[in-house]
């Protein structure tokens, strides 16, 4: 009977190969698949048990941190709310939801959980995530949450010569302790600075100037007629109170923000050649920034009677209005201070990012933010002939409200006429960096309505308050 | 080295790995190495070396392996339970101590095994009465639709299967003895296959109406697969004929087809086996959601897995992740927290014993012993491969448990019965004429 039971011992073996062979296929072949099916609660379950580590500013200011919550989880808590709400974004972790800086440096504040270490899991206590630290500067935060006032609209500041954000907050923000059901009719965590729709209006005209002067095709001082009103696309465009300026120079039809010259600029340059300027300061695609893609929208100009974007350099846009910043074209605000960046950084643009650096729960630096270039926008010459155009608006022409006494502001007001035609209703915004000959700061002030306010009443002086706090800062 | 000697040092990685696992346990719940660790490890050393004592000189010659795996299943078995449940734990240490107890009692009762064939047709009625006792009313219990255990006031669950396995092992061998040379007599050779006489299909008849009236009776198919294994490979050693597999395979697969497609209990289970990530069937009462979750747990284990104590069981503030943890989703959990390598090693150690229970049968000089110690080891690796199987999906899921390592007391008790009887084999037929 013996060769029966070898037999049946061979049967035996097989039998627990296949048992091998089938957990093999669960733990090995098919576990990310497994991991990623959306019945399995586990992930949720083991990102419960990971003590995230804490968002900071700059100064080291806690933004969020994780306290202890019931059956060893933890939850996360928000000291500042609704002062730095949009960047810092919140974590739901038992429902899979986050935004904001919360879910774009996940894998940092999580920390690295990967197969390998967890053979060495049951020496260590439960996982514990870097700690994040940010770029952004928590008293012009609130400086800027204190100049909106109850004012829908969004203030962003950064640093050109790095990119680093030192402001982004918009209003109404959110309590990030308690957000929003994401997609519900109260949901507010739209972040204006980075999703915000506005008419950029003659702020705009920074970056048709930079066209003009950079392609050669003018200079500051070439002499355009102003009369009002012109046929721009066989429509009439009239100047602000239809008044005509006669032949200027680019530079006063810039500190007067002269509608019908940087219309006919804008026209004279060529749909190619600005469409190609855009591109460079980043319009027409997402900003690079280190934010959820979700939470980032485009900057391009709109075909109101398709309700669709103009492809770029598209023949059916109308390039002259765009070139005051009308015709459809809508913006982020962030979008507007990257175009004050790059004119401020000689022509260079560099990529902005909110994380400044990452550090381990010993005080080790894991990983540090390192300042790349995204474009170079224009010549460094035509860079400092753009700065000197838009100093003049400061000291003589529409922006004289953000003089800030001693430092040289360069900037760019904007009031763009929103609402049904004869309404009073105008988006006012302003753009600018400081100081001028060796900028620290460019910042982009977008209001989203005001009764007949103008970009240097309403927009400047916010923008002025923040500057004040971010110079005096030495930042 | 002698047997013993042998067995004795067999031991000490079993003691080795339960102190280990304690510990390891405690470091993961407090940061602290608790004396206590010790303690357990010292009780559990203490139980088995007056259980190897006992052995040394009751059964000198007996197989000195079998019963240091046996220690090690266990003790891993206990480190399991009380990383998921500490209360648990020791009561499952109370159940080893009856089970060592019972143990005793059968190498002392039944010191000549081969007394149990004048009892076999008393042992086949008490097995299959007892089968059928999970259905009685006021006593049964149903769990997940299957009939598996009975309520015992004062004790708790009994499942009464994990005993009948043996007895009904016990009465095939014996009635095997007598009938085996019977069954090969007279045959015919049809299609180059050997075909016996009809007539001496009548035990293969039997084994198979057991298995279908399990299927029946418990709604259970991995109980069913288990005892007509077990009993199938005993009439295929006895007999020789591949015939009786093939035939009784054959048999069992239309049987199990039927039943699966008209008992509703039998065929959910099919279906939940063959897809358990339907959502419909995965949010339905009853439905996949234990199979699916036993398969993300092996999932999460990967290679190495996530280390004692870190699998994810039950949903904060919610309900239970992995239902029934302990009993039978243990392998699951084993393989989350310790990975297919730690699945692996248990799985060699499994096939280890039944190896060495394999060898016992070989080496017995009469055909009951053989038999017997046949039956039960296939029984035991039927046992392995059902509830493992049914956790990995190579079958579907049934509530058989993990031998020494599920939460249970009846199967404890019943699994150490069985080592005392392959000890008793195996001393008998190494001892020198």
């Amino acid at each position: 009977m013996s060769s029966q039971i070898a037999r049946l011992f061979a049967v035996v073996v097989v039998l627990f190969a296949l048992l091998l062979f089938f957990t093999s296929r669960w733990t090995v072949f098919d576990a990310s698949s497994l991991n990623n099916n959306p019945l399995n609660v586990r992930t949720l379950i083991d990102e419960l048990h990971i003590k995230r580590g804490r968002i900071l500013a700059a100064d080291g200011t806690v933004l969020a941190k994780s306290v202890p919550a019931a059956d060893d989880t933890w939850s996360r808590t928000y000291p500042l709310g609704r002062l730095v709400a949009q960047p810092v974004g919140y974590s739901i972790a038992a429902k899979g939801e986050a935004a904001g800086l919360e879910e774009s440096a996940s894998s940092d504040l999580r920390g690295i959980q990967t197969g390998l270490t967890s053979i060495f899991g049951q020496l260590s206590p439960r996982p514990v995530g870097d700690d994040v630290y940010t770029t952004l500067d928590i008293k012009a935060q609130r400086a800027a949450q204190q100049a909106l006032g109850g004012q829908d609209g969004s203030v962003v500041a950064l640093d050109p010569s790095t990119g680093a954000i030192k402001v982004m907050y918009a209003n109404p923000s959110y309590d990030n302790n308690n957000p929003p059901n994401k997609g519900s009719a109260t949901d507010s965590t739209f972040n204006r600075v980075t999703q915000g729709s506005y008419a950029p209006g003659s702020t705009f005209k920074i970056v048709t100037a930079t066209a003009a002067i950079d392609s050669g095709m003018y200079t500051p001082n070439s002499v355009i007629n102003g009369k009002s009103p012109i046929t721009v696309s066989g429509v009439p465009l009239s100047n602000d109170g239809d008044k005509s300026w006669g032949p200027q120079t680019l530079t006063t039809a810039m500190t007067y923000s002269i509608n019908t010259i940087f219309a006919q600029v804008a026209e004279h340059v060529g749909r190619p050649t600005m469409t190609e300027y855009m591109k460079r300061f980043g319009f027409y695609s997402k900003p690079p920034l280190d934010y959820p893609s979700n939470e980032l929208n485009v900057s391009q100009p709109w075909n109101s009677s398709t309700g669709k974007p103009f492809p770029p350099g598209s023949p059916d846009e109308d390039i002259g209005r765009i070139g005051i910043g009308e015709g459809g074209l809508l913006v982020t605000p962030l979008q507007m201070a990257m175009v004050a960046s790059a004119v401020a950084d000689g022509g260079q643009l560099m990529t902005p990012h909110l994380v400044d650096r990452v550090v381990n729960t010993d005080g080790q630096t894991v990983s540090s933010v390192t300042p790349t270039v995204e474009s170079q926008v224009m010549k460094s010459s035509t860079a400092s002939e753009v700065t000197q155009m838009m100093e003049k608006v400061v000291e003589e022409g529409t922006g004289t409200a953000v003089q800030l006494g001693g430092i040289s502001v360069a900037g760019k007001t904007g009031t763009a006429q929103i609402g049904p035609a004869g309404s009073n209703l105008t988006q006012p915004a302003f753009v600018a960096f400081a100081p001028a000959n060796h900028p620290k700061i460019a910042i982009a002030v977008m209001v989203d309505q005001s009764n007949g306010g103008f970009g240097g009443t309403v927009a400047a002086p916010i923008a002025k308050a923040v500057l004040q706090v971010l110079l005096a800062d030495g930042s | 080295m002698r047997a013993r000697n042998r067995e004795l040092m067999g031991l000490i990685p079993a003691s080795l790995l339960v102190t280990a696992g304690f510990a390891g346990v405690f470091i993961q719940r407090s940061n602290a190495l608790s004396n206590v660790s010790l303690t357990y490890g010292a009780i559990f050393l203490g139980l088995c070396v007056v259980a190897h004592v006992f052995i040394r000189i009751t059964l000198p010659y007996a197989d000195p392996y079998m019963f240091p795996l046996v220690a090690v299943l266990a003790s891993f078995g206990l480190v399991m339970i009380y990383r998921i449940d500490a209360t648990q734990a020791r009561e499952q240490a109370q159940w080893f101590v009856i089970g060592l107890i019972l143990f005793v009692a059968t190498i002392v009762v039944f010191r000549d095994y081969r007394r149990l064939e004048r009892y076999r047709y008393t042992i086949v009625v008490v097995s299959l009465g007892m089968l059928i006792l999970p259905r009685l009313p006021g006593i049964g219990e149903q769990a997940n639709g299957a009939y598996l255990a009975i309520h015992v006031p004062g004790l708790g669950a009994f499942q009464p299967a994990e005993f009948a396995k043996i007895g009904l092992v016990i009465f095939l061998a014996s009635y095997l003895r007598d009938t085996r040379q019977l069954l090969v007599s007279g045959t015919r050779r049809f299609l180059g296959i050997t075909i016996p006489p009809i007539k001496h299909f009548g035990p293969m008849l039997v084994i198979w109406g057991i298995a279908m009236l399990i299927m029946i009776v418990l709604r259970d198919i991995g109980s069913s697969l288990m005892f007509y294994g077990g009993l199938l490979a005993v009439l295929y050693v006895a007999t020789g004929r591949i015939s009786f597999v093939v035939i009784g395979l054959f048999a069992f697969a239309l049987g199990a087809w039927y039943l699966g497609t008209h008992i509703s209990h039998v065929h959910a289970r099919v279906e939940d086996w063959l897809h358990p990530f339907d959502p419909r069937l995965y949010h339905a009462l009853l439905g996949s959601y234990q199979s699916a979750n036993a398969i993300f747990a092996q999932a999460a284990g990967g290679l190495f897995g996530q280390g004692f104590g870190q699998a994810a069981l039950t949903i904060p503030g919610g309900g239970p992740l992995l239902p029934a943890p302990q009993t039978d989703m243990i392998y699951a959990v084993i393989t989350d927290e310790l990975g297919l390598f730690g699945s692996a090693a248990l799985l060699c150690t499994y096939l280890l014993f039944v190896a060495r229970g394999f060898k016992a049968a070989v080496m017995a000089r009469d055909s009951f012993s053989t038999l017997l110690a046949v039956g039960l080891s296939a029984m035991f690796a039927l046992q392995v491969f059902v509830i493992v199987g049914g956790v990995t999906r190579v079958i579907p899921l049934t509530g058989v448990t993990l031998p020494f390592i599920s939460y249970g007391g009846s199967s404890v008790v019943a699994n150490l019965v069985l080592v005392a009887l392959l000890l008793l084999v195996s001393d008998r037929a190494r001892r020198p004429a």
